[in-house]
């Protein structure tokens, strides 16, 4: 019986397995039993959630791997972690021990600021974020088999997600009607392998599974993201810096599955206490824009 | 002939494709009316966990067991197979208890160890190219299920009466057949 490890389609298929489901920043290992009984279908380890690196501000680094073990030795879900961009010593340290899925994320400090990491040297699968279609396309190129939107980090603020999401959905829609000479000056021009390109026109949506992050802190948000074409929900600061954790994750889990349903979203939508305090994207300096990071 | 797929989570899109290729109506399903009205039931890939909780917390468990105890087939993959087992190792968590088999869950490792292989299944004259996902295998089967294919791990295709489960991912794949086995269980309980 031949067996193939790290294929395309193994990669890839996780990320189509966790569709529809919420993964959830956690710092501790208890944070990631709550998000786990919460119904969580991933965690995301962390040393720090963006709203605090956002804070207390220097280098931000992939966490601990005692940590990221101790957290995969307490849930039976699936577990991810951050690896800084371009950093692929932290990603196959992260590899080494077995980790599920690595966030190539702008959320810690960049490694490099010219290469992103060489995704298919790796049998673990890759998540990397995108603010528009060229960014999605060329992280695929480089191999990675889940994209989300880079939003705008531990923010509580949902507007760069949305402005994201738009972009990417809108772009799609103009791949679609573009001839086959205006495919390849379209390449060019944002900078991505042709063919990818014209999957993307075949199949009306990127190869891979599309989630939404940075800046989700309500039900009302993770409903408003599916809406716009996400399949899934990343929340990193929005659940650990409210005052009823459990309920908040429960509350935006059940909003992802039953997002078109004003009723139930009203329901879930009640009494979850404080929400994180936001920041106003104005308030920001380009300096303090994570999604700049990296293109 | 209308076969829903349990919307609550997971790669639900994938089955749907599937099942019309297969030449059958299909749908995503998510609450009890709608489960009411289906002539076959899939339960995706995903998280157990995940759909358990979604499952009890909107109160899905009755119409599902209702309509079990009708006769109405349903199939199971992955996260399917182990919300359909009557035991799962290690484990407290929700199941419906519809097919006679301990499950272990993660059976093969962890997503590194996730892998693609050539199945042989019983009844097919070809092996199946199966996917398999952080995959569960099935141990101790009770007298009445029948055995469908196994690897050295475990049990990974299995069925008892109405119930059908897979390990593996004939959804990620362009291999119709088993998808045409359980459409096969929805016709004969449909006469």
């Amino acid at each position: 019986m031949e067996e193939k490890f790290g294929t395309v389609k193994v990669k890839r298929g996780l990320a189509e397995m966790l569709k529809g489901g919420v993964i959830m920043d956690v710092t501790t290992v208890e944070q990631a039993q709550i998000a786990e009984k919460a119904g969580a279908v991933a965690v995301m380890a962390l040393e720090r959630i963006p709203a605090d690196i956002r804070k207390e501000g220097g280098v931000a680094r992939m966490a601990d791997p005692k940590l990221v073990k101790d957290i995969m030795n307490a849930v039976s879900i699936p577990v991810m972690a951050k690896v800084r961009i371009g950093h692929f010593a932290e990603a196959q340290i992260l590899e080494a021990i077995g980790i599920d899925f690595i966030d190539e994320s702008e959320v810690l400090t960049p490694a490099d600021e010219v290469h992103h990491i060489n995704k298919w040297n790796f049998k673990v699968p890759f998540v990397c974020g995108a603010r528009n279609l060229g960014e999605a396309l060329r992280r695929i190129a480089e191999g990675a088999a889940m994209i989300r939107t880079k939003g705008e980090p531990g923010t509580g603020n949902i507007v760069e997600a949305v402005r994201h999401m738009r972009i990417v959905m809108d772009e799609i829609r103009k791949v679609q009607n573009m001839s086959e000479e205006e495919l390849y000056v379209e390449a060019k021009e944002l900078r991505v392998p042709i063919d990818l390109l014209k999957e993307v026109k075949e199949l009306g949506r990127l190869p891979v599974v599309n989630f939404a992050a940075g800046g989700i802190a309500t039900p009302a948000d993770a409903s408003l993201m599916m809406q716009l074409g996400a399949d899934g929900i990343f929340v990193g600061s929005g659940i650990f810096k409210s005052s009823n954790p459990k309920k908040r994750a429960e509350a935006i889990v059940a909003a992802t599955t039953y997002f078109d349903d004003p009723k139930i979203l009203a329901k879930i939508s009640e009494d979850l206490g404080e929400e994180m305090p936001g920041i106003d994207i104005r308030d920001l300096t380009d300096k303090d824009k994570m999604q700049l990071r990296s293109e | 002939m209308e076969i829903g797929v349990l919307a609550l989570q997971g790669a639900v899109s994938e089955h749907i494709d599937m099942l019309k290729r297969a030449g059958v109506e299909s749908y995503p399903v998510r609450k009890a009316e709608e489960i009411e009205k289906v002539d076959g039931l899939v339960m995706p890939g995903g998280e157990s966990t995940t759909m358990g909780r979604l499952i009890q917390a909107f109160q899905l468990e009755d119409i599902i067991r209702k309509r079990f105890e009708e006769g109405m087939p349903i199939y199971g993959t992955c996260a399917g197979m182990i919300l359909l087992s009557n035991r799962i190792e290690g484990f407290d968590q929700f199941k419906f208890g519809f097919i006679d088999l301990k499950i272990i869950r993660n059976a093969f490792g962890r997503q590194v160890d996730s892998k693609e292989i050539d199945l042989n299944v019983k009844g097919f004259d070809k092996p199946f190219h199966a996917i398999f996902i952080r995959a569960p295998v099935g141990k101790d089967p009770g007298k009445n299920v029948e055995v469908l294919a196994e690897v050295p791990e475990g049990i990974v295709f299995a069925r008892e009466k109405n119930v059908l489960v897979s390990a593996f991912h004939p959804e990620l794949g362009n291999d119709l057949r088993v998808h045409s086995f359980f459409v096969d269980m929805v016709k004969k309980f449909l006469k």
